[in-house]
């Protein structure tokens, strides 16, 4: 701190840090991206392990044996599906009980504010069936779960038969030392947020739900079964939920450790793991894997069922079945077994699973980055945000600086009032809100007056109103004071800049990857931005144009890349489903977008248009 | 056939008459005259189809007679000196749960005509009652006690209501004699003494989890003490009961378990249950009719459930080789009494179950507003045990197991919201009965650490706001006592009643935590305490067995009876520090960006000024010298 604080050689920093401001920044830009990319190379990484002492050497035997009851469970429940054209909630709370479960039930409605037209559902009604299995001498203070969703056609029938077989199973055991209850869930997603929000009694997202009767205490873990065919090749575990939350690396540990017990495959993001790190594919493969899951992650939805119980501090995860072209096949009593363990594992729990990380990326089941090394990625390129800052405020202060020892020099004629930094900022919020609340409640306007559906109505209304921010607010200054001057902009941009760097930093905090993927698109745009640059340029870095790329990419990444026209489609339903998720489950991203990051970014394309 | 039934109701009246006695201080087996020939009429339904030869055998026993006290002393003369005057009586009630469960219910009392609390009397002369439980009473002074270790939740929807109801870990509440003046300092040694004597944590219990309450909690013996500053209540929602508990309490017992019914107590079976509650009950009891003078009473309660899933290995059969892996061969030699009950109520023609080898002898009773009708076997008759000489009672399941129960009265708990701020306790009190209204007592004792926000009480039943007539609301004091909480609530029939209050998750100081914090804390049951209009007096439409006189107003007694329901506890988690590593890292990174925002900040705000150094002496003393004489000061 000496150094900063003798004025010569203050003087003298800030001096080298201004001159070589736009190297340190192209460095620093690079070094994060670098650092980001590295972080797949496995050398670098962590191997996983068992935090959590319960659940570490206590080796359980898995003793489940009725694979092939549950398969023809899973026939019998195809067809009263079918014969109720639903969810057949007769049968199964039947099934439930004759299997000595405390069954309930809990209808719920939901009328969505658009229809949502990749699932095709607009006023959503239907009934989640529960049974409890409760623990021999507990006192229904603890539970776990095990969700399987009931989805129309014929998917899924495996998982809630495996689930049935699962429940006759575990009631005959004496060991259960926390509840266990068994949900069946109708309109996956919907009536998963319906049943929790009926759990704990909260209502945040305007559900018209029945009052839930059977409750078993605080819910320590959950696992939602997805499974759609009688044998599998691997199981996919997926671990994205709601606003990039993820439950803790205990959880995947676990379904790794008994996938590797029981000799079945396991993947993370659809990939298998590969040992050849030190070739150039292996490198591939890995970054692949991270780069989905940043890409997952970032988009702050549920990926699966499990995705919504992390907002109430439950560790949750999705095995999901994958059936493909190869050989090697596992049937329903290894699944079966590998689910047992695990719950017999998170019965042993003492407390919740709090030992391993929440904050981490997995290049592969069997690697993962942690906060700490992660962070330096993003900080890298927060920092560039901060130089430049400090570069507006050396320029910005030189002549005060000048006058130095001199007692007080009168008010600077050229220094813009308060109100030409304000007016650019007030009305890029404002149309932020317009941003965040016109699409929804002007559908019935724009379907009136336009051949379009109402989802189409949402979407296009949304990017009408964010093409229309471009226009609107870059010569307000001009009204007020005239010519736009040098120093104007200048302030507003560090302003803006300074704004941009606290959004970027508390996002990056609670997702990551959302975090890091906005600042690598609007960092070197927002730091290089002068009056003189091209319009082009800018808008092709804008955060709408972001969610195109990452659309892209993450089709690329998926090994399903698609064409111009596609990508356009899955871009619209992108918005959509984001404008959805915001509504139906609480998603933050849409909000976040629209309500800061958009108008922020606003306050960088005025500078544009300052002259 | 008719006649036949008429001619055997005369004689089982007959019977009955000359073994009837009209007194009885048990609870259970409180049943008068009146029911008495109510019962024999009805009887004649329940066994019609039993051979003639084999009726003339069956008998209605008085369950009164048993319990009467001039005769079992008479019983017990033959055996013991007078000077005495103690007694010991055990007995086991198994009732078949509609779930196909079993419940098995044991109750041993030991009555001893002394009084420990008189002054300047030393009792040191111990025969049936146990010694250290009797020097604990008169120590401490202590008129009533009630502790029960309970593992496991009750299922009242499933299962009915208990015999002794009690919460999930342990339950201890004491009236002090009101001689005592130092109540507090008498709890806390009373507490650590029963510890000892339990093997349970019982120490744990001090002022932070102690409540007294006001109205729900009154003496069941003698004495109309009401002052609640002689009440101590406390609960440990935690405690674990395993057969460390176990053994210290079959050790009161005089036979412990080399004889009578205890021999059944084996800890592998009774810990391989669904549910599993221990109690001991001691109160002052009248020693004669006119209560010249007390006797104390001192009764030992174990309640198991057996599972038909996890025990039952899914056939639907019990005996007692199953639940207990023994069989009875001899009653306690000690005991003044000792039987087997088997609650057939519902099976009166036998097309639920099966029971073998039948008895002639049938009991009723009227327990928690209901008349039921029990089997008994008498362990002091040689010919219960048959040639085996040995006992097994067997019960086989026919038909199949029954829906959900629905309780007159039930009540549940849970915490609301989410995120470790704040949060909501909801309390739901069910009346399921379907036209009479009655008031309950709700008595909720939560840890300090939850912070109540008693204004956000609110109590609403079918949508309406519900004002409770009275509500005794003791604040707590932080790290210091808990808060009480008591209302009195009016049930509407056929209702839900849901209670909430809001509360605030406190952070505590770092060395306040658990050695697992983040398993969560917990939060005793709520008790609701009520006189609920029992089923006998709702059955209207009873004119089919039972003359029209005995049937137009309810008898007094059986009118309404006392519940106690207690919630399941709950587990809350509070805000954790993370106590592992990165907490280290936490604190330290906290540290550095402290001291580092501190001196960027001290930079960012500071302007500086070059400072003049101070003249030298020489050119001080000229400027003096020139101020003076007036002339221009050097620079």
């Amino acid at each position: 701190m000496g150094l900063l604080s003798d004025p010569n050689r203050r003087k003298a920093l800030t001096g080298l840090l201004t001159r070589l401001n736009t190297p340190i920044c192209i460095v620093c830009y690079l070094a994060g991206i670098v650092w980001f990319m590295g972080l797949a190379f496995e050398p670098f990484t962590l191997r996983t392990y068992m935090s959590e002492n319960a659940m570490g050497s206590t080796m359980v035997e898995e003793r489940f044996s009725s694979g092939e009851r549950a398969l023809s469970l899973a026939k019998e429940f195809d067809a009263h599906k079918r014969k109720a054209g639903g969810m057949p909630v007769e049968w199964l709370v039947k099934a439930m009980q004759s299997r000595g479960l405390e069954v309930f039930t809990q209808s719920f409605s939901r009328k969505l504010p658009f229809p949502d037209e990749n699932k095709e559902r607009y006023m959503v009604r239907g009934t989640n069936v529960y049974g409890i299995l409760r623990a021999p001498r507990a006192p229904r203070t603890e539970a776990l779960v095990i969700t399987a969703p009931c989805s129309p056609g014929n998917t899924n029938n495996q998982a809630v038969a495996l689930l049935l077989a699962l429940a006759q199973y575990f009631r005959n055991q004496i060991y259960w030392a926390k509840d266990i209850i068994f949900l069946v869930n109708e309109h996956d997603l919907i009536g998963t947020q319906a049943w929790l929000e009926g759990y704990h009694h909260t209502n945040i997202t305007e559900y018209i739900s029945g009052s839930l009767r059977g409750r078993a205490g605080s819910i320590q873990a959950a696992l939602s079964l997805e499974l759609s065919s009688d044998v599998i090749t691997s199981l996919d575990l997926v671990l994205e939920g709601l606003n990039g939350q993820l439950p803790n690396l205990d959880l995947a540990n676990l379904f790794y450790a008994f996938c590797q017990k029981l000799g079945v495959l396991c993947t993370i993001q659809g990939k298998l793991q590969r040992n050849d790190w030190d070739t150039a594919e292996g490198y591939t493969h890995a970054a692949q894997t991270m780069m989905l899951m940043v890409l997952k992650q970032a988009c702050g939805r549920s990926w699966g069922d499990h995705g919504l119980f992390l907002r109430y501090h439950i560790e949750a995860a999705s095995v999901r079945g994958i059936n493909s072209f190869r050989h090697y096949k596992t049937d329903a009593t290894t699944i079966g077994r590998l689910l047992e363990g695990m719950v017999r594992k998170l019965n042993n729990l003492l407390e919740r699973l709090h030992q391993s990380y929440f904050f981490y990326l997995l290049p592969s089941l069997s690697r993962f980055v942690s906060i700490g090394y992660y962070m330096p990625a993003f900080g890298l390129l927060a920092v560039i945000l901060l130089l430049r800052a400090l570069d507006l405020w050396v320029h910005l202060g030189a002549p005060a600086l000048a006058a130095v020892d001199g007692v007080t020099e009168a008010e600077q004629p050229s220094s813009p009032g308060v109100l030409t930094v304000l007016t650019p900022v007030v009305i890029s919020h404002l149309t932020g809100v317009a941003l965040y609340l016109l699409p929804v409640h002007l559908q019935e306007m724009a379907v009136e007056h336009f051949p379009v559906s109402e989802t189409e109505a949402v979407v296009l209304t949304a990017i009408a109103i964010y093409t229309a921010g471009l226009a609107l607010p870059h010569n307000t200054q001009r009204l007020l004071s005239g010519e736009g001057t040098e120093q104007g902009w200048k302030v507003l941009k560090l302003t803006a800049l300074l704004y941009l760097a606290v959004l970027l930093g508390c996002t990056a905090l609670i997702n990551f990857s959302l975090g890091f993927i906005l600042a690598v698109t609007l960092v070197p745009i927002t730091a290089s931005i002068t009056p003189a640059l091209y319009a082009v340029v800018m808008v092709l870095l804008s955060p709408a144009f972001t969610i195109l790329y990452c659309v892209f990419i993450y089709q690329e990444l998926i090994e399903a890349p698609v064409s111009v026209s596609e990508g356009w489609m899955l871009f619209l339903s992108v918005i959509s489903q984001g404008i959805l998720d915001h509504a139906l489950y609480g998603s933050l991203v849409y909000p976040l977008l629209a309500l800061f990051i958009y108008p922020c970014w606003l306050m960088f394309w005025n500078i544009l248009f300052w002259n | 056939m008719a006649a036949h039934r008429c001619g055997l109701s005369l004689v089982c009246i007959l019977i009955f008459s000359s073994l009837a006695h009209p007194s009885s201080c048990d609870t259970l087996e409180k049943a008068n005259d009146n029911t008495a020939e109510k019962r024999s009429i009805s009887e004649v339904n329940t066994d019609g189809s039993v051979a003639g030869e084999a009726l003339n055998e069956r008998q209605w026993q008085s369950t009164d007679a048993e319990v009467d006290r001039s005769d079992s002393t008479t019983h017990s003369e033959a055996l013991t000196p007078a000077a005495a005057r103690d007694e010991f009586q055990e007995e086991l009630v198994i009732r078949p749960l509609h779930s196909g469960d079993i419940y098995a219910s044991f109750q041993f009392r030991t009555l001893w005509d002394t009084d420990f609390l008189q002054e300047g009397q030393k009792v040191s002369h111990y025969r049936l009652f146990p010694k250290s439980l009797g020097q604990v009473l008169s120590k401490f002074s202590v008129r009533e006690l009630h502790i029960s270790f309970t593992q496991g939740f009750w299922r009242t929807m499933q299962w009915g209501q208990p015999f002794i109801p009690s919460p999930p870990g342990a339950e201890l509440w004491v009236w002090f004699h009101d001689t005592v003046s130092d109540v507090d300092g008498n709890w806390k040694e009373l507490t650590n003494v029963l510890s000892g004597i339990f093997c349970a944590s019982l120490n744990f219990i001090d002022l932070t989890n102690t409540v007294q309450p006001s109205a729900s909690f009154k003496p069941l013996g003698l004495g109309n003490a009401t002052d609640h500053r002689f009440l101590r209540y406390a609960t440990l929602p935690r405690e674990i009961v395993c057969t460390e508990n176990l053994t210290p309490w079959k050790k009161l017992l005089p036979c412990g378990s080399k004889a009578g019914l205890a021999v059944l107590m084996k800890s592998e079976k009774l810990f391989h249950s669904s549910f599993h509650s221990q109690a001991v009950h001691i109160r002052p009891i009248c020693q004669d009719e006119q209560c010249s003078s007390k006797a104390w009473e001192l009764r030992q309660t174990l309640n198991v459930v057996f599972d038909l899933h996890t025990s039952g290995q899914g056939k639907k059969e019990w005996s007692l080789f199953k639940m207990f892996s023994r069989t009875l061969t001899e009653a306690c030699p000690l005991a003044s009494s000792s039987k087997v009950y088997v609650d057939i109520t519902d099976n009166p023609e036998g097309e639920l179950f099966e029971l073998s080898p039948a008895t002639p002898l049938l009991g009723q009773a009227v327990v928690l507003g209901d008349r039921r009708t029990y089997s008994v076997y008498d362990l002091s008759r040689a010919e219960t045990f048959g040639q085996l000489r040995s006992f097994n009672l067997l019960l086989r399941w026919k038909g199949d197991s029954g829906d959900m129960l629905r309780p007159l009265l039930h009540a549940e708990r849970y915490v609301a919201g989410f995120g470790l701020q704040t949060g909501e306790i909801h309390t739901v009190i069910y009346n399921n009965h379907p036209y009479r209204a009655f008031p309950v007592l709700l008595m909720d004792s939560v840890p300090w650490y939850l912070q109540l926000y008693i204004h956000t009480l609110t109590v609403t039943s079918k949508s309406r706001d519900n004002k409770p007539s009275y509500i005794h609301y003791q604040p707590a004091k932080d790290r210091h006592r808990p808060h009480l909480l008591e209302m009195l609530i009016q049930l509407p029939p056929h209702s839900m009643t849901e209670v909430t209050v809001q509360f605030e998750r406190a952070l505590l100081k770092w060395t306040e935590y658990t050695p697992d914090p983040n398993h969560g804390f917990y939060v005793g049951s709520s008790v609701v305490s009520a006189l609920v209009p029992s089923m006998v007096a709702m059955r209207t439409n009873f004119t089919q067995d039972q003359p029209l006189f005995s049937s137009f107003v309810p008898v007094k007694e059986e009118s309404s009876y006392f519940v106690r329901v207690y919630t399941e506890p709950l587990l809350v988690n509070l805000p954790t520090p993370d106590f592992s590593m990165p907490y280290n890292v936490i604190c330290l990174t906290c540290t550095v960006v402290a001291v580092g925002y501190g001196s960027f900040y001290n930079l960012l705000t500071r302007t500086f000024q070059v400072d003049e150094p101070s003249p030298p002496l020489s050119k001080r003393l000229a400027n003096l010298i020139r101020r003076m004489r007036g002339v221009p000061l050097l620079t």
